[in-house]
């Protein structure tokens, strides 16, 4: 770092203690490192963390950081799969982890208030003692935070009927990037003017940070049944799926795993997954209770009909639990195959599923990599996952090319880049694959709108023509490549 | 792989779903505090990317080694062995400070040593039981020392009369037709502070038809030593331990002590890299068994002594999480006739005890403590059951500190009462005061 720099970061360090109190305020090498990572494979320290307590803490943060010029990333659990809070420029992570209080349930009016450190699951489940919920359900619920829900426009099994984060959010109070503080939307739907909330979920950071968060809440469905369909052959079960929603039954939830997956899982949670199956669906429909068992036997009889040798019905709140985590603990329980995984996001229409699936097996076969499939099928939003062992170079090097072949085929099948887990780093050099130039001009006109300096979480969302190479150059030498970056 | 071993490091795919899961993190919500940060500050040691050590060592310290993380871990990293890897190559590497090298001398130089344990022991028995510890609780006099010093002295746990302090040896005899040999690890601070404890689970064992042999030579499991990074000394007492229950000839090697139990099955990892151990240390970790687990693996015999006692059951750490056993000392305790079981909400969590670390890090384990306490006493218990001395004194503590009378006692405490047939007057106004 150039003395000019380490003076900034200096100053910036001195007037974020002078706020906050050292407690709160980090800059010690292992505490950068220790903010340097999410759930995706990119990596970058940055110069400072700090973790404010208060929107106005938030505020004094983003204004300190501003005027010595550095970058600023916001933060929640650091669960994001496509590098979103990594601070890749440098400068100063904020992490929200103590805002963490709900602040307001209004169950007459439908909606909760809270702040952005309050884990997904948290809130669900103070809910649920009321009988409601709040339906956007990550895989990672119980660890990811709404802020960063928010940011990433997150989505879930449930979304296939309910929509996603942008669908339940009404408002958010906003650090803006000057520092300033400012509310967008309101506590009911549909405010007059522009849709300033539409436009700053997913955003991914790069127009300020949410500070409160106004949720939408539901009434808890009456009944629930959730069923394991297995199969001898993937194809079956994406015709069962195709079956299942040309027959107008829309399942809350619709979930494809493959047999590697499968067996993971089942090691890891002892689910009662079929090992032996070449791929399982997960469904669930919930509603009135009366019309349950119907839909039950119709979408049994559906997968039957296109070859499910098994169709297994969770008898008790605990089986369904199980069969869940199983589902939502896969990919950490991939590990269990190799080291680490390389997570696409790409959304497919959904009578496209098997020809993807079947580029997915090509591009697998063509790199002598194994490639494992968990994915909310119901919506055509794949989960490809390459797996590799950062240690291995040229294993490393295919994964790279095959994931970009993933891509691309996506894109071509009329697809598109991401459905639920950002842009980020991962997937910014590809934005242009779908958007002319136009198109991302007149996205960078909104974006300087809200960020003019261009400092809040810069490098993200556009193509940055970075590479590799430049990535790994971040100060970060001595390490292998595969650790860093793909 | 023995130790220090690192490669669990590379399993860590940086999810974050352990995050929820550990005890220090809900306190301190910042990644170092995490085992998602702990594992990355120890690749960070591991491959010399971090030569902060004292730095290293403020974050890596205040980990519980608890293993709740390990539970939670979709990936199976095994975060155990990593936490004690870190600690041996900071104990290496770090500047010898006053408090270190007490922390050393003790861990070398006394609790290997049942004898000289047992003298520190009796000293402080001989404190409790003079009245001096009234004498000090009771009057000013606490004033005139620093808050430290009271705050330690508070945590003192309860030992054992001096008469129950030596370690019993030889061989006792099932009670009933014998369905096997047992060698009974006596361990070191549960002999010393929780002897009844150590007679009622012999005598568990007896009622259940079992032989208990108590080798001469057996010595400190060496868990302390292994958690803290004294990879060293836990393996001089590995190889004592095994010689000397290979030496009695048992069908199994049973504690008492979720710790101990824990290392006990780790001596097969400790020792791999010695080629005239390694194959005795896999044989001896395969005879390994909790006392509950083997209690439940061999067939309870239904004690008929009635309990009428509602007990709640908080799981010990390098129980649930260590050595994956929950059900079986809940079925055991159902077995008890009378005895009705609570549940609470957070039983598998840390009580903030965790070995030594109650003395080490004492505003962390008292903010722990708190929660846990709270928790137990909602279920409304007559017992609070566990089955580590660790968590005993902990939980002890945790309910003077709360001013509550409840009790807290071993599992085998309650099933030796009944099997004892001492039940039938033991009802809920009997148990209160009444030392376990």
């Amino acid at each position: 770092m150039s003395p000019p720099a380490a003076d900034r970061v200096r100053r910036l360090v001195e007037s974020l203690e002078g706020v906050l109190g050292k407690r709160w305020v980090f800059h010690r090498d292992e505490e950068r490192l220790a903010y340097s990572y999410d759930a995706s494979l990119a990596r970058a320290r940055p110069d400072v963390v700090c973790l404010p307590g208060s929107t106005a803490e938030v505020a004094a943060a983003v204004r300190a950081a501003v005027r010595e010029g550095l970058p600023f990333v916001a933060r929640g659990a650091g669960t994001g799969i496509a590098g979103g809070s990594v601070p890749v420029a440098g400068g100063l992570v904020i992490g929200l982890a103590r805002l963490n209080r709900i602040l307001e349930i209004d169950l007459a009016d439908r909606y909760a208030v809270v702040e952005p450190g309050v884990v997904n699951l948290t809130l669900d489940q103070a809910l649920g003692q009321q009988g409601y919920c709040y339906r956007p359900d990550p895989s990672s619920q119980k660890v990811c935070t709404l802020g960063g829900n928010v940011a990433n426009n997150s989505g879930g099994p449930h979304c296939l009927a309910y929509g996603v984060t942008a669908n339940h959010i009404l408002g958010v109070e906003v650090v803006l990037p000057d520092g300033s503080v400012t509310e967008l939307g309101a506590r009911h739907v549909d405010p007059l003017g522009y849709d300033l909330t539409g436009v700053f979920v997913g955003s991914e950071g790069t127009m300020g940070i949410a500070t409160k968060v106004v949720c939408r809440i539901a009434r808890s469905a009456e009944g629930v049944r959730t069923m394991l369909a297995s199969y001898a052959r993937m194809e079956d079960a994406a015709a069962s799926v195709s079956a299942i929603i040309a027959a107008g039954i829309v399942p809350a939830a619709l979930e494809m795993m493959d047999g590697p997956i499968i067996r993971a899982v089942e090691e890891f949670i002892g689910a009662g997954y079929p090992v032996d199956a070449a791929a399982v669906l997960l469904i669930e429909v919930e509603g009135l209770s009366e019309g349950l068992d119907g839909a039950v036997r119709s979408i049994e009889s559906l997968c039957k009909a296109r070859g499910a040798r098994q169709v297994r019905v969770a008898g008790s709140e605990a089986e369904r639990q199980r069969l869940w985590a199983g589902r939502k603990g896969a990919l950490g329980a991939v590990a269990r195959l190799k080291p680490r995984y390389y997570l696409h996001d790409g959304v497919v229409p959904r009578t496209r599923l098997l020809s993807v699936l079947q580029a997915i097996a090509d591009a697998a076969a063509r790199h002598r990599l194994t490639i494992v499939n968990v994915f909310h099928a119901g919506d055509g939003n794949l989960h490809p996952l390459i797996l590799f062992d950062p240690a291995d170079a040229d294993e490393t090097h295919r994964v790279h090319v095959a994931g970009e072949e993933i891509m691309r085929a996506c894109v071509a099948s009329g697809g598109t880049l991401s459905g639920e887990h950002g842009i980020g780093l991962e997937k910014n050099d590809m934005m242009d694959w779908v958007y002319s130039p136009e198109d991302l001009e007149a996205m960078q006109r909104v974006r300087s709108a809200f960020d003019p300096e261009g400092l809040a979480n810069p490098q993200k969302v556009f193509p940055a023509r970075r590479g590799c190479a430049e990535l790994r150059a971040d100060g970060h030498g001595g390490r292998p490549a595969g650790e860093m970056w793909i | 792989m023995a130790y220090p071993d690192f490669t669990p490091a590379r399993d860590c795919v940086s999810c974050g779903l352990c995050l929820p899961h550990c005890p220090t993190y809900r306190e301190r919500p910042f990644e170092m505090a995490s085992p998602r940060g702990r594992i990355q500050l120890i690749k960070g040691l591991a491959t010399g990317e971090l030569t902060g050590y004292e730095a290293l060592d403020e974050h890596l310290s205040l980990c519980l080694a608890c293993r709740a993380c390990e539970s939670a871990c979709p990936s199976a990293v095994k975060f155990g062995s990593l936490i004690e890897s870190a600690r041996a190559v900071l104990n290496d590497r770090l500047a010898p400070s006053w408090g270190r090298r007490l922390g050393a001398f003790f861990m070398r130089h006394v609790f290997p040593h049942q004898r000289r344990l047992a003298a520190v022991a009796a000293l402080m028995r001989a404190y409790q039981a003079s009245g001096l510890q009234r004498l000090f609780r009771e009057t000013p006099l606490r004033g005139c020392f620093p808050e430290r010093i009271v705050e330690l002295e508070s945590m003192m746990p309860e030992m054992s009369p001096l008469g129950e302090m030596p370690a019993p040896r030889g061989e006792l005899e099932p009670y009933g037709v014998e369905r096997g040999r047992v060698g009974f690890l006596t361990g070191c601070v549960m002999q010393l502070a929780m002897a009844s404890t150590n007679a009622a689970s012999m005598d568990v064992l007896r009622f259940n038809g079992l032989r208990v042999v108590l080798p001469r030579e057996q010595r400190c499991c060496g868990a302390l030593h292994l958690h803290n990074g004294f990879i060293p000394e836990a393996r001089a007492l590995a190889r004592a331990n095994i010689a000397a229950f290979e030496e009695a000839g048992v069908d199994w090697i049973v504690t008492n002590q979720a710790g101990c139990g824990s290392t006990l099955k780790e001596y097969g990892k400790l020792l791999d890299d010695e080629p005239d151990w390694a194959g005795r240390a896999e044989a001896f970790r395969g005879r390994v068994r909790d006392i509950n687990e083997l209690l439940v693996e061999l067939g309870l015999r239904p004690p008929s002594g009635r309990l009428a006692l509602r007990a709640v059951y908080d799981d010990p750490c390098h129980l649930v999480h260590g050595q994956k056993i929950k059900a079986q000392p809940r079925q055991l305790l159902r077995a008890i006739p009378g005895l009705e079981l609570a549940e609470a909400r957070e039983a598998d969590w840390c009580c903030g005890s965790a070995g030594i670390y109650n003395v080490t890090h004492t505003e962390m384990s008292l903010a722990i403590l708190q929660r846990k306490m709270d928790d137990l006493l909602s279920t409304r218990p007559d017992v609070i059951v566990t089955s580590n001395p660790g968590c005993a004194f902990q939980l002890r503590y945790g309910a003077r500190r709360a001013g509550h009378a409840v009790q807290v006692v071993h599992v085998m405490d309650l099933l030796a009462r009944s099997y004892r047939g001492e039940g039938a007057g033991l009802d809920r106004s009997a148990t209160k005061g009444e030392p376990s």
